[in-house]
């Protein structure tokens, strides 16, 4: 069975930050240095984090292709670990 | 126009937000505890699952720990929850500007406006438990009624995440059989009063004559009546307007009891020197000294003096609070665990102070100069880097971490 959890990974972004405050994440870098271009921000709301734990401001994106979540709570990244499994 | 009151409750508020950074613990009996190694160690909050196996608030650890073995406890993390007051806060204010905290956990909002009815209430009330669900992870009840009293009653009868209307329609069927300690401002002492006469549900009480509820309990019993008859008409008050203090105080339960009137006396220093900083940070001074001892069977009793003049000094009120001790005969009660000292009657510090020809204003002022040096010494190199000689005279003292426990009260309803 898959686990319903996951681990909370914090990462790099590169973002642009707009004149009127909001920010746009465009690149991810795993914390081994892997990145990932952010295609493009398809939604953002506040939002939990229901396998990892936590909330903030919930980036969703697309990322080669894929539906995936970003998160920013008080200034830091941070992603649902199994999403990213290879 | 009819108000439209919300109510709205974050159900099991810290255990809540503990669990939003923690998805894994959902469904697990689990509370947030003051630690036991320092005996603070009481359930500040629980989650349903823990409840059900007999878990309360207030509780003492190792009682839940009889109640429910596996329980999963965690201690509090205060900065967690003020994020999380002020976030649900903001969404409420994205309804309305009157938006009013009571405690840390609780909002009244007037969403009153030409169209809105109950219904549209209700409506506001289903969106407003989805967006806290979905943006925050908490739950929270609803209450929606047509005064304060009536809706923080609802959000007390449906809990977790549900909405209860009480409307002028339905109120007499929802709210008058309820038990009368149900009611905002019956606490045990008046419902105790109030069972003597018979009088046991809120129906009970809407029912009696203001001029007999005066006779029996005083003014608070009219006030009592009113509510209980739907006649509540205070405002929610607005988002703008910062809630004015009432009070400042802090208590601390020492590691071990007080057994001497001496050990007393260097915790109420402890204590003392903490409301105290806190009122000149505010710059505030206070007139009414409140004394609360809890001894070690846990039995608590309070007492309160009034000064002549306001203060911010520990050396003024810890011999007020000594004095109390002892024209109360609280020294039988010794050994004490906790002592409370809190200061009410404020007023800022920028009034004039009346001189005196006894030279007691020039001994005020040297000791308002000395406690800005000592409060500039700790900002700057911290609390320990200056403490008072009793610190070495009493081990007690050292047990003690001042200022680390600041309680955070809602304001008083009645006011």
């Amino acid at each position: 069975m898959r686990e319903r959890y996951s681990d909370k990974i914090y990462v790099s972004v590169v973002a642009l930050t707009r004149p009127d405050g909001s920010v746009i994440p465009l690149q991810l870098i795993w914390p081994d240095g892997r990145q990932w271009e952010i295609d493009r921000v398809l939604d953002v709301r506040p939002g939990v984090a229901r396998k990892a734990g936590g909330e903030g401001m919930r980036y969703l994106c697309r990322i080669s292709g894929q539906q995936r979540e970003l998160w920013c709570s008080q200034g830091q990244w941070f992603v649902e670990g199994e999403d990213f499994k290879d | 126009m009819e108000r439209v009151v919300l109510h709205c409750d974050a159900n099991s508020f810290y255990a809540n937000c503990e669990l939003v950074e923690r998805p894994a613990l959902r469904g697990l009996p689990f509370a947030v505890c003051g630690s036991t190694e320092e005996r603070h160690g009481i359930v500040l909050a629980a989650t349903k699952e823990a409840k059900a196996k007999g878990v309360k608030t207030a509780m003492v650890n190792w009682e839940a720990r009889q109640w429910c073995p596996e329980l999963i406890t965690v201690p509090p993390n205060y900065q967690r929850y003020i994020y999380f007051s002020k976030r649900l806060r903001a969404l409420y204010e994205q309804y309305t500007d009157r938006v009013e905290p009571f405690g840390l956990d609780e909002c009244w909002l007037d969403i009153t406006k030409p169209g809105v009815g109950p219904r549209e209430g209700l409506r506001l009330a289903d969106q407003l438990r989805g967006r806290v669900r979905e943006e925050l992870g908490l739950t929270i009840s609803v209450g929606i009624s047509f005064n304060k009293v009536f809706a923080k009653l609802g959000s007390d009868l449906r809990k977790p995440d549900a909405s209860t209307l009480i409307s002028r329609g339905n109120f007499r069927q929802k709210v008058w059989p309820l038990p009368v300690g149900k009611l905002l401002g019956v606490g045990e002492r008046v419902r105790h009063n109030l069972a003597k006469r018979n009088i046991r549900t809120i129906g009970d009480l809407a029912i009696q004559s203001p001029q007999q509820m005066e006779a029996w309990i005083g003014k608070m019993g009219i006030t009592l009546q009113r509510f209980a008859a739907g006649e509540d008409t205070s405002p929610v008050s607005r988002a703008t307007e910062e809630a004015e203090v009432k009070s400042v105080g802090n208590s601390i339960t020492s590691p071990q009891d007080m057994h001497t009137l001496k050990d007393a006396h260097c915790v109420l220093y402890a204590v003392a020197d903490s409301v105290a900083s806190r009122l000149r940070e505010m710059e505030m001074r206070g007139k009414c000294v409140s004394l609360m001892v809890r001894d070690a069977e846990m039995r608590c009793f309070s007492a309160q003096k009034t000064l002549d003049h306001y203060t911010a000094q520990a050396e003024e009120m810890v011999p007020v609070a000594m004095e109390l001790i002892k024209a109360k005969g609280l020294e039988r009660h010794l050994p004490y665990r906790s002592l409370g000292l809190s200061m009410e009657m404020l007023q800022t510090d920028r009034q004039p102070v009346q001189t005196d020809m006894l030279g007691r204003s020039s001994r005020l002022e040297k000791l308002e100069r000395l406690s800005q040096a000592v409060d500039e010494i700790h900002l700057r190199f911290g609390v320990r880097a200056i403490e008072r000689g009793l610190a070495l005279a009493n081990p007690i003292y050292n047990t003690i971490i001042p200022r680390a426990d600041h309680l955070v009260h809602p304001d008083g309803f009645m006011k």
